[in-house]
């Protein structure tokens, strides 16, 4: 069971994706697991093929616990497993996974139906959409806790100290125009992914924002692993992670940035995306406030906020045009970096920022 | 110029795409799909992007603003 955030300590495996004897590879989604961020795919972490599941559907286990045994072809020790465990089901995935079912049960969402209009397999998101059409179903059960667990920890844990910088966004706007205007619908970029990008292009020059403290040091990481704060329609949110953002451009981003997006609302983020972001951007753009001044998610040290893009006075070579505006915040940790770093952090992200040519 | 009735049933078919929670029946045409459902940058252009594929015709950005609601997506494909 893998841990897919800061204080998760138990998981429920809902569901198997392959059956015993599969050939899978580094990556390739295996299972789906409950937790109170939601269902999440779990992608292997080894190649070889699946010889033994440990964990059966619908059981809550540990963070840590062997969920399947997985031959390497290398001779690698097989873990000892508990006998007790009763094997996957039979050759062919029944209709309605088990999980779904239990959870149409608390729902009071019909499966028989929910299976003839989807015509297939039902699992747990499938469930979870149907009922979600009813009456107001609310923030998922648990996950305002996890929240508020998550960042209690931070503001007990971690003594944050916030910057923050208004910059001119006119130019990178006017250019996103232009850019897109020959462009076809499904390939046209939104802003959101110009504001990723500066923040991994300024971690990878200042790495002391992008990793994870733990065990009382700080970890930096080589890779730039942007979460972005999504927040869920039924309350809540989460900040799942574009991959090394700084080698992909700004047409990939946006690829990938709309269908985690998308998946974040099915309920298929995968847990790759779920445990590894390095650094956090959390824009409240769309919502009319200035700033944000956003709480690190433990254990990264550093989070980036952006306000609403909006027409200010600015005076600039002794006139004064009206231009638009963006206010970026960064909250990181004094236990990594001061202010001093934090200032030239910030700096180098305007400077990106308002030079889009550089992104 | 389409039938409206023909064109509300599509933009709610893609709608229903980009946000199942969605009830159609409660749904204020005139208001703005973000201040009633929430839409982000990110579901719009889902949203976009089924429209372009639904009807068929290219939608220029600065056209964007005129499908931020059900009652501006009927006029403007309604029109096309």
């Amino acid at each position: 069971m893998p841990s897919l955030g800061a204080g998760m300590e138990a998981g429920i495996l809902a569901e198997w994706l392959v059956q015993p004897g599969a050939k899978v590879k580094r990556g390739d989604l295996i299972a789906v697991v409950e937790t109170q961020k939601g269902a999440i795919d779990v992608e292997v972490f080894e190649t070889g093929t699946v010889t033994r599941f440990l964990v059966a559907p619908g059981t809550e286990v540990p963070v840590g616990t062997p969920l399947a045994l997985i031959d390497t072809g290398a001779a690698a020790p097989t873990p000892a497993a508990p006998a007790q465990v009763a094997p996957a089901p039979a050759t062919q995935r029944a209709q309605v996974s088990p999980a779904a079912r239990r959870r149409a049960e608390e729902l009071g969402v019909d499966t028989a139906k929910l299976a003839a209009k989807l015509g297939g397999e039902v699992g747990i998101a499938d469930v979870e959409r149907a009922a979600s059409k009813a009456p107001a179903a609310g923030i998922r059960p648990g996950m305002r806790e996890a929240i508020a667990a998550a960042m209690a920890q931070s503001k007990r844990e971690i003594p944050h100290y916030y910057l923050s910088v208004q910059l001119d966004f006119s130019a990178a706007l006017d250019r996103l125009r232009v850019l897109n205007a020959a462009l076809p619908v499904p390939e046209r970029i939104v802003y959101g992914v110009l504001l990723v990008r500066a923040v991994a292009l300024t971690v990878k020059r200042f790495p002391d924002f992008n990793g994870y403290f733990r065990n009382g040091q700080f970890e930096p990481s080589p890779r730039a692993n942007v979460g972005v704060a999504i927040s869920l329609r039924q309350g809540g949110l989460v900040a799942p992670a574009l991959h090394d953002v700084d080698s992909k451009d700004l047409t990939t981003l946006m690829r990938e940035f709309m269908d985690l997006v998308s998946r974040v609302r099915s309920g298929h983020m995968r847990s790759s995306e779920v445990a590894e972001p390095t650094i956090t951007v959390s824009s409240l753009g769309e919502q009319g406030v200035d700033a944000v001044y956003p709480i690190i998610y433990p254990p990264q040290v550093a989070i980036v906020g952006f306000g609403t893009v909006v027409e200010r006075p600015w005076a600039k070579d002794g006139q004064v045009a009206a231009r638009r505006v963006l206010t970026a915040t960064l909250a990181a940790d004094h236990r990594v970096s001061d202010g001093h770093r934090g200032a030239l952090f910030l700096d180098h992200l305007r400077k990106l920022l308002v030079d889009p040519e550089r992104l | 110029m389409k039938d409206p009735d023909a064109v509300r049933t599509q933009v709610l078919a893609v709608l229903a795409t980009v946000a199942p929670e969605m009830d159609a029946a409660t749904l204020d045409p005139q208001v703005n799909f973000r201040d009633q459902m929430d839409f982000d940058s990110m579901d719009f252009m889902t949203f976009a992007i089924g429209l372009h594929k639904a009807f068929g015709v290219d939608i220029p950005e600065t056209d964007y603003p005129k499908l931020f609601s059900l009652a501006g997506c009927i006029a403007y494909f309604a029109a096309g």
